[in-house]
């Protein structure tokens, strides 16, 4: 009786999970996507709590008090951070697959290896690989976002490398080959371990060699992991919501990594293991080209004489958490009747959708920004395109320079606009040290300093002027 | 460059080599009639679910919303916390105490994964305005 009952209840989560996600296709119903998944969850959990094999409650009620304890917190994180939170999450749900796959090979040894079944041993080397990989390649990750101090933020990369990383999850594949087929040999115990530590190991080694510009691939990547290690579960707990809710969540993250590499022009392998900041002096400044510094009262003029302003923002807005003056900068420029848009690329930020979780954040009418794709056919109109934090997404050499490791990437078309300002932080070249043409352009003016500042200063210079209409 | 594209297939192919192994597994099982398996273990019917709610969900992600992708990838992270379910058996049942212990650390991380998931996902959320929205505030 209780089993049809829970067959039931997961089968209306399973829906509901769907549902979440199909809302998810529009800002209006998206919050209704997050009530669906929150009551699939709360039945999910019921129906399974309620179950007559369930007969400890202490521990559960515990582990459930201090997950409330310590997820309350990690929601609260400024968006800023939203990056490395979904590392961590990403991080502990891998954690937890590969738990469980430990525990249950354990539990079925002690009771003789009768459950363990070459299927079931399949179901849980998978899951145990891609749990433990999934766990410490997204602390490293987690890591490299937040910049823990003893975590190189530079991809590391040195000889033999991958030979290395695809050598050591041969090895684990072996032993784990080993393990399906002898599951209750006496050895079997200590080659278990063997198999957690060299998941663990590879994760770190997989994502030691990426630099901050991949990480919204990686993000992707690591998602899509954890969504399978949760499949992996499913099978070894022949439990159909597992695999259902599983398989979405990998789906997913495989759809953002499949837009986030096209978003670049690059394949997967070539963000896992082309390790993109090597190919640093491919270009150095060429003698001759100088930037053409521009003042703030100056920019502002030209800024208050515009018709159509198209704002291009990058991971250095949110390093400098800029995003609050622009949003003044916009109301100012909204206030004088001219049309203002922001222009996303895709891995503008370290995670898909960064820029507009921000922007969106500083209250930015989400009508307002716009995907590449959309906004390009309009920069040749744009009079002013104003570059705040965005460095090799709006770099012309993607177009032509077969040299250069951003080569066929899709850009935003700044340079097409009649005016381009570019906020930076000093002169030195971004990341990968490629040099970005669009600087040097005739129609570029640089204005350097912080971004907060130099928007902040925009902004205080057009409140002065606002009278003068 | 050959060198390359090998090596790096091999982890997300051999994660999906394991998968995809499981059918074959799945036949081997059923050819070898039952020596351990004492209730029977459809193997075949999660292949098929596992299939085509991948497909679903490609279908479905697909139409999300751009804008949203922060959010989606906060909110699919709070779906996969599904794994509590795996928890609570483990944790729950009448297992010897360390194997319980791990499924009480795994129960800790799903349930932190869905309530910091689910929150910070409708915040994120709420923050997304049409204009007139935005003015009234």
């Amino acid at each position: 009786m209780t089993g049809s009952v829970v067959q039931l209840t997961y089968i209306v989560a399973t829906a509901l999970f769907v549902f979440a996600l199909h809302w998810m296709n529009h800002p209006k119903t998206a919050r209704r996507g997050v009530f669906s998944g929150v009551a699939a969850m709360l039945l999910a959990v019921v129906a399974t709590w309620i179950q007559p094999v369930v007969v400890h409650h202490g521990w559960i009620i515990l582990a459930i008090i201090a997950g409330f304890v310590v997820g309350v917190p990690l929601s609260l994180v400024p968006l800023t951070a939203v990056p490395q939170r979904t590392a961590l999450s990403h991080a502990f749900g891998g954690l937890a697959a590969g738990l469980v796959g430990t525990a249950k090979y354990y539990l079925w040894y002690g009771e003789g290896g009768g459950e363990l079944s070459p299927f079931r041993m399949t179901a849980i080397v998978a899951e145990i690989l891609l749990g433990y990989l999934t766990f410490t390649g997204s602390l490293m990750a987690a890591g490299k976002l937040q910049e823990v101090k003893w975590i190189p933020q530079r991809p590391v990369t040195y000889r033999g490398q991958n030979v290395m990383n695809i050598g050591l999850l041969l090895v684990a594949a072996a032993i784990g080959l080993w393990l399906i087929i002898n599951p209750t040999d006496v050895l079997a115990p200590k080659m278990f371990p063997v198999v957690i530590g060299l998941a663990l190991l590879f994760g770190v080694l997989l994502v030691i060699p990426i630099g901050g510009a991949d990480m919204p691939t990686v993000i992707s990547i690591l998602n899509s992991y954890a969504g399978l290690s949760a499949v992996a579960m499913g099978f070894v707990l022949d439990n159909k919501l597992l695999i259902t809710a599983g398989a979405l969540d990998g789906s997913s993250g495989l759809i953002l990594s499949i837009i986030m590499c096209r978003a670049m022009n690059r394949s997967f392998t070539n963000v896992l293991f082309g390790a993109f900041g090597q190919v640093q002096q491919a270009k150095q400044l060429e003698p001759g080209k100088v930037y053409k510094p521009e003042t703030i009262e100056g920019a502002a003029q030209v800024l208050e004489q515009a018709n159509q302003v198209v704002i291009v923002p990058g991971y250095g807005m949110a390093v400098a958490q800029a995003q609050h003056k622009v949003r003044e900068l916009y109301d100012q420029l909204k206030k004088r009747g001219i049309t203002v848009k922001f222009a996303i690329h895709p891995v503008a930020g370290r995670m898909p959708g960064h820029m507009n979780v921000l922007l969106a954040e500083a209250d930015i009418p989400y009508t307002d920004l716009v995907e590449m794709s959309d906004i390009n056919p309009d920069m040749p109109q744009c009079d002013v395109a104003l570059v705040v934090g965005a460095n090799d997404v709006v770099n012309p050499v993607a177009r032509y320079d077969k040299t250069s490791p951003i080569y066929g990437m899709p850009i935003i078309d700044a340079d097409k606009a009649k005016t381009v300002y570019a906020i930076k932080r000093s002169t030195r070249p971004g990341f990968a040290g490629i040099d970005n043409e669009l600087y040097f352009s005739d129609r570029t003016w640089m204005l350097f300093g912080d971004a907060k500042k130099v928007i902040g200063d925009l902004v205080k210079q057009l409140t002065d002027t606002g009278g003068i209409h | 460059m050959a060198r390359r594209l090998i090596t790096g297939l091999g982890a997300p192919l051999l994660a999906g080599a394991m998968l995809m192994a499981l059918p074959a597994v799945a036949a081997a099982q059923e050819a070898a009639p039952a020596t351990h398996a004492e209730q029977p273990f459809d193997y075949w019917s999660m292949v098929f679910v596992f299939l085509l709610a991948t497909f679903i969900g490609i279908g479905v992600i697909r139409r999300v919303s751009r804008l949203l992708h922060t959010p989606l990838m906060s909110i699919t992270n709070a779906i996969s916390a599904i794994a509590v379910v795996g928890s609570i058996i483990v944790t729950g049942s009448d297992y010897p105490k360390e194997i319980r212990l791990m499924g009480a650390v795994a129960l800790f991380a799903s349930m932190t994964n869905i309530v910091s998931g689910f929150l910070i996902t409708d915040r994120m959320l709420k923050m997304f305005k049409t204009k007139r929205e935005a003015d009234q505030q």
